[in-house]
């Protein structure tokens, strides 16, 4: 049975500016996954436990945040925290026996770089093997 | 203050499995300032919990309430305000809030959602120690205000014992010897020949081997 994966990205305002030149029609002709539903924040530091489980909670299959890189954040630790708080999701996950790879957090440098279309095509594939959220039962 | 970390989720999914509709009360005192138990924390369980129910094919209706404390009667009081929409009360505060939910809501069942852990502080952002085991008869002023029933394994009065190495416990090569750091403490202030003194056999019904404890203050009660 065919699965089409809802995938939900926190990204940094900075990270993703470019991304959404010409309203994302650069990204869709650079092979960005159709299934990655985009929210842009000032600072991925900003993105809250709370925030990365309701995207669960609100039917997604896989979530991932992409930021700064560790040393290069406009606001020096927000990636950081952003990858601490990825993590506590991960091991949340994992205690309600979910795959904890259904969420992730990718450090990539500013502007559209091959990487940020890269890591969602990473993502896309990674869910599509995992299949649907265990979470989207009822 | 309190210090306490939230339980396994499968352990607080097995309490409230059955339940229709849960309130996650937070506590805005001790587990606030350990972030185990404050309004965020609890936000934060009560996605868990909803994750954890739908991945079982189960459905719940969660409200979520905060308590100045969950140990004060005045506090508990304020549950009224949620009458009618839960089964069951997951409370975040330490134990000593849940007690109080228990002794004084009788019809309520409440759940812990944390396990109590110390006494303690922060000793950086994001870890916190034990300091204190609230033995009732403090000889912090012999030890150099270093105590040495919560922070020598052995609770020792005479210390160090010979499991004491470069100053570390032989529990673990990351715990310090608190014997040692008394030593060194009281030497900083001249004071060494203080570790001769021999502690007498203690009293330790003072540290609830008497039984529960209680403080009364006669001019405090009404």
């Amino acid at each position: 049975m065919s699965f089409e994966p809802k995938i939900t990205l926190f990204s940094c305002h900075y990270t993703s500016q470019q991304s959404c030149a010409e309203d994302g029609k650069e990204l869709q002709q650079l092979g960005f996954p159709a299934s990655v539903s985009m929210i842009r924040v000032p600072c991925t530091g900003k993105v809250q436990v709370t925030s990365l489980l309701k995207a669960f909670e609100d039917g997604a299959d896989g979530v991932y945040v992409v930021g700064c890189p560790l040393d290069g954040c406009h606001n020096v630790k927000g990636s950081v925290r952003a990858a601490r708080r990825v993590g506590a999701v991960q091991k949340a996950l994992a205690e309600l026996d979910v795959e904890s790879d259904r969420i992730a957090m990718y450090h990539l440098p500013r502007g559209l770089q091959p990487e940020f279309v890269a890591a969602g095509v990473e993502m896309d594939k990674k869910i599509r093997d995992l299949g649907p959220s265990p979470f989207n039962k009822i | 203050m309190i210090v306490a970390e939230r339980k396994p989720m499968a352990e607080i999914i097995e309490m409230v499995k059955d339940c229709k509709k849960v309130l996650v009360l937070a506590c805005r005192g001790c587990v606030t300032v350990c972030s185990a138990g404050g309004e965020r924390e609890a936000a934060i369980l009560a996605s868990l919990v909803r994750l954890g129910l739908k991945k079982e094919g189960r459905e719940v209706e969660i409200t979520e309430g905060s308590l100045v404390r969950q140990c004060d009667k005045e506090y508990i009081d304020a549950i009224d305000q949620w009458n009618g929409q839960y089964d069951a009360i997951l409370s975040t505060a330490c134990g000593v809030g849940v007690n109080f939910i228990a002794n004084l809501r009788k019809n309520d069942m409440v759940y812990p959602a944390l396990n109590t852990t110390f006494f303690g502080g922060s000793a950086e952002q994001g870890v916190w120690s034990e300091q204190c085991a609230g033995c009732g008869d403090c000889v912090l002023h012999l030890t150099g205000g270093l105590c040495p029933v919560a922070r020598c394994a052995k609770s020792l009065m005479n210390g160090p014992c010979g499991g004491s190495v470069d100053g570390r416990c032989e529990i673990s090569r990351d715990v310090d010897c608190i014997w040692q750091s008394i030593h060194d403490r009281l030497g900083s202030f001249g004071r060494s020949a203080q570790m001769e003194a021999i502690a007498p056999i203690r009293d330790w019904s003072t540290a609830g081997h008497g039984g529960p404890r209680k403080v009364e203050r006669k001019d405090l009660t009404v």
